[in-house]
């Protein structure tokens, strides 16, 4: 069959090239719903600065964190959750963009439908750098007093990226098991609430039943918290720092495959 | 190649709901198709088939010579899909949607513009291109969810329904632009309720209801079986119904004596109306009320197939116990078919 003449072709690019422009394309449409969804963008500023000042004044004066101030211990543990959080949002961004009709017409395209996922993802990591400079400014104006030099701050923006890359993928296998919206918004949070509050985030584990705080001294948001504490105010890091970074790395290496492998099945059976 | 779609013992199921029960039909290269049914007849299902989104159970399906189960990236690069609900972003100005699509359909950037700019104008979607969807109207966001699927100026192109839940005007603009693209060497494949839909923009109808064809042709071929304007006549309570159906009723023709209707095919015209007003009076019918109208959706279904479109009736008019008439004696029936030529 010759194509007619006055037909657009397609540009001719290696499959690498336009793997990664599909995934930019996404990307940028995901960060655009971002900005331009009123609610996503409060929720993004009201959540981490009403928990930061919830904790700080309502159980500051309680909880004793030995050598540090509150203040000072709490933000990493608060900035880990608001993290946290922030990923969520590719459980509900994905199952929404999965009910609507423009998956039909991504999938119609030939383009890499799982570039939806890594879009999501990606604009993930803009809403989360935006959130964590939010938090940092909150605690600096209640009286966070970090002691970080150039190094340790580059530490802690990597990290940052890092775990937030991670648990996106994690929402991503959400998004992809549960059908409905309602479902998306609390599913995250089975996971989260307990995982931020059985940590080091808001309270010494010390005061913790013993197999509570052998749960919470070894699970991977305590070891994220403790790196990012370190680093911020100068506690002690122990193994805290290569840790973080192996539990990050481990959990996208298991849920990124496990994530494009259910989406490809729901390409293959889509819900009526 | 002379096809440009070709569909072959198509057969779908859901579960224990069979939606497809094998299906054939082709489409020649550069015509404008037509897919007629009421809802749940299988249409969408079809069109999902062959735009990829969906495999079917059995038969086989190839869109410019390419298997929609084992080409389908071949098949992506050269359709256009328009479902049924507007697929296009929210957040996105309409701008933006148009250039999303044009690189994920693999353009360069600099045709991904051309396009875009072109498409824009060509739709009447200018003014609006820098404003978010939030803020279009049903009918823009259908124009802009054409004009997406167009941006790769595909050589096939799906309509899943086009026009459903438009008001009138946006329905005669979209009408519009759909013939405009069929001037082109495109090939249209679209799907719609509506016989009068049918009738204006399709070369070749296929009618399909409960997963099987049950009809095909051209509209005219399609017209002379149904007519193509419609007499409805509602009996006088004294009349007599049964000598009002003995007197006019032939094939293509039905009847409802619960309601007192009768529908009556006719090619329109003056002398046809007369011609029936005529037999009624001669044997002294009496004619409550009488109207004309284009044939439905039900009047092509209860002429092709003895029973309304089903399950739900497409335009909220459905026939109730209206029955097919059969020709009640072959005399009356030749004289008719005489007048009618």
């Amino acid at each position: 069959m010759t194509p007619m003449p006055h037909r657009v072709e397609p540009a001719r690019h290696s499959e690498l090239y336009w793997m990664l422009s599909d995934s930019w394309v996404l990307t940028r449409r995901s960060i655009k719903h971002i900005t331009r969804n009123l609610d996503q963008l409060l929720s993004l500023i009201i959540m981490p600065v009403m928990f930061l000042l919830l904790f700080r004044y309502v159980f500051g004066g309680a909880i004793d964190t030995g050598g540090t101030t509150y203040v000072n211990f709490l933000v990493a543990g608060i900035l880990v959750q608001t993290l946290a959080f922030g990923s969520s949002n590719t459980t509900v961004n994905l199952v929404l963009d999965l009910r609507r009709g423009i998956i039909d017409r991504f999938r119609s395209l030939p383009m890499y439908s799982s570039s939806l996922l890594t879009g999501h993802v990606l604009a993930d990591l803009f809403r989360n750098t935006i959130s964590g400079l939010i938090m940092v400014a909150a605690g600096l104006a209640v009286g966070f007093r970090p002691t970080a030099d150039a190094g340790e701050w580059l530490k802690v923006l990597g990290l940052l990226l890092l775990f937030t890359f991670a648990v996106s993928w994690f929402c991503a296998i959400l998004g992809l098991v549960v059908r409905s919206l309602e479902a998306a918004q609390w599913i995250s949070f089975i996971f989260i609430m307990p995982l931020t509050f059985a940590s080091s985030a808001f309270v010494p584990t010390g005061g913790m039943p013993a197999a509570l705080r052998v749960f919470a001294e070894n699970q991977p948001f305590t070891i994220v918290i403790q790196a990012m504490r370190a680093w911020l105010v100068g506690t002690p890091i122990g193994n805290d720092g290569w840790l973080s970074v192996v539990w990050c790395a481990g959990i996208t290496v298991v849920c990124m495959p496990i994530a494009a492998w259910l989406f490809r099945r729901q390409a293959r059976f889509p819900a009526l | 190649m002379d096809n440009a779609i070709v569909v072959e013992g198509l057969r779908k199921s859901y579960g224990k709901l069979s939606v497809l029960e094998g299906i054939n039909f082709s489409v020649r290269r550069g015509s404008v198709f037509g897919l007629l049914g009421p809802n749940g007849a299988g249409k969408t299902t079809t069109i999902r088939i062959l735009s990829t989104l969906l495999k079917p159970d059995g038969g086989r399906a190839t869109v410019n010579g390419h298997d929609v189960v084992t080409d389908a990236h071949e098949v992506r690069s050269s359709i256009g899909l328009t479902g049924q609900y507007a697929a296009v972003d929210e957040y996105l100005t309409g701008e933006e949607n148009l250039l999303m699509m044009g690189r994920l359909y693999r353009l360069s950037m600099a045709d991904t513009k051309r396009r875009t700019a072109k498409l824009l104008k060509q739709f009447g979607l200018v003014d609006t291109a820098k404003r978010p969807l939030k803020t279009y109207s049903g009918g823009m966001r259908r124009r802009l969810d054409l004009a997406a699927s167009l941006i790769a100026s595909p050589s096939v192109i799906f309509l899943d329904e086009p026009t459903t839940g438009l008001d009138p005007r946006s329905r005669l603009v979209m009408w519009d632009i759909i013939k405009e693209l069929a001037a082109g060497d495109t090939t249209i494949l679209l799907t719609t309720q509506y016989m009068e839909e049918a009738d204006r923009l399709a070369e070749y109808i296929v009618v399909i209801d409960k997963g099987t064809v049950i009809s095909q042709g051209t509209p005219g071929e399609l017209k002379a079986r149904v007519g193509s304007e419609r007499i409805e006549l509602v009996i006088a309570e004294g009349s007599d119904f049964a000598a009002a159906q003995r007197a006019i009723c032939a094939e293509g023709d039905h009847a409802d004596p619960k309601k007192r209707t009768i529908s009556v095919a006719t090619k329109g015209g003056v002398t046809e109306l007369k011609d029936v007003l005529d037999r009624l009076t001669r044997d002294g019918v009496e004619v409550e009320t009488l109207s004309l109208h284009r044939p439905t959706l039900d009047d092509v279904f209860l002429t092709l197939t003895g029973h309304a479109a089903s399950p739900a009736d497409a335009n909220g008019t459905s026939d109730g116990d209206s029955k097919r008439c059969e020709a009640p004696n072959a005399e009356d029936a030749k004289e008719k078919e005489r007048i009618k030529s």
